[in-house]
């Protein structure tokens, strides 16, 4: 899902980083009102964890590769104010330094995986949780539908910007400058790679973590609710 | 901050393996390389050829020059939690003033 540069116009690249600038600019403020306690330790390990599982390829039929993204985990435990910030450090450290999306696309991938799917997620979650009982696994049930659902919509945006290039960017004989798919043929791409193998990736890293840590690291998850940045 | 030592731990762990995610080859989709197009289109489109080198990103595909891909793997895993660190690090001190985080 990582857009690499060149598949985007630079007009698309300018209008996705504005789209992103007052997501980070809140994230920024709400994250300075907790930066006194021991957010700023939690933000780098959950943020670390996404960058980490993020090189966990896994195939997809048809000869292309999906996988996790952890942004749905993160907001969860810590809010989803506090996953705009932690997931796009994660995205632009793998741009400068690893090649693992652009630097003109940042702003795109950036509000794909660290704007639309933590709050998608964490949205699907809360409205989950509404319902009764509120066991443990009950939960994990809830957050592995939340991470299904956020990845999928973060796919579908990715979809929505690769597949528009064709319709608006294109040479006098209609050769196209960017990415030259349109969105009959993006769409059913993204969302076949993420309703099927990445989806399935991204549930089970989100139930099975917040599983994990609620039953042999129960302190974690009481600090984490005191952290959260919701 | 020692139950936050204990995820570390288990970071560290998921580090050694990540290799695994090596195993599956290809591109993921909308994720190729120049090459692509030119196997399967025939042509470069131009803003691809043109933007697709903008930047040159040191440890390209988490390869590290003098390594092998696996050990490359692990140590690319290994340094980007390093770099995210120093870089959450570095915003909670711009975000709080001159002085840093607390705690």
């Amino acid at each position: 899902m990582h857009i690499p540069d060149g598949y985007l116009s630079p007009q698309t690249c300018v209008i996705m980083y504005t789209a992103c600038i007052p997501f980070w600019v809140m994230s920024g403020r709400r994250l300075r009102r907790k930066l006194n306690s021991r957010l700023v330790p939690l933000l780098s390990i959950f943020s670390a964890f996404s960058f980490v599982v993020m090189m966990f390829n896994i195939p997809v039929p048809g000869g292309t590769t999906t996988h996790a993204i952890g942004s749905v985990l993160m907001a969860i435990l810590l809010g989803p104010w506090a996953a705009v910030t932690g997931i796009s450090v994660a995205l632009l450290i793998q741009a400068l330094f690893f090649g693992d999306g652009g630097i003109l696309s940042f702003g795109a991938n950036a509000f794909n995986m660290a704007v639309v799917m933590p709050f998608a997620g964490y949205y699907v979650y809360r409205f989950l949780n509404l319902t009764r009982p509120k066991t443990p696994v009950r939960q994990a049930l809830n957050a592995a539908v939340a991470g299904y659902v956020g990845i999928n919509a973060a796919a579908f945006v990715t979809a929505i910007e690769l597949g528009v290039q064709p319709l608006f960017f294109k040479a006098l004989d209609g050769t196209p400058l960017y990415c030259p798919y349109g969105l009959a043929q993006t769409i059913p791409a993204m969302l076949f790679a993420h309703l099927t193998v990445g989806g399935i990736a991204e549930a089970v890293v989100t139930g099975g973590v917040l599983l994990f840590l609620r039953r042999s690291m129960p302190e974690i998850i009481v600090d984490l609710k005191i952290e959260a940045v919701a | 901050m020692k139950k936050i030592k204990g995820l570390w731990i288990w970071v560290f762990f998921i580090c050694l393996a990540t290799p695994a995610g090596l195993m599956a080859g290809g591109d993921a989709w909308g994720e190729w390389g120049r090459d692509f197009f030119q196997k399967v289109l025939g042509f470069v489109p131009e803003g691809i050829a043109k933007y697709s080198g903008a930047w040159h990103a040191p440890f390209r595909d988490y390869n590290i020059p003098g390594f092998g891909e696996v050990t490359g793997y692990i140590l690319s895993a290994i340094a980007g939690i390093g770099l995210i660190m120093g870089a959450v690090w570095l915003l909670a001190r711009g975000l709080s003033g001159k002085n840093g985080p607390q705690d």
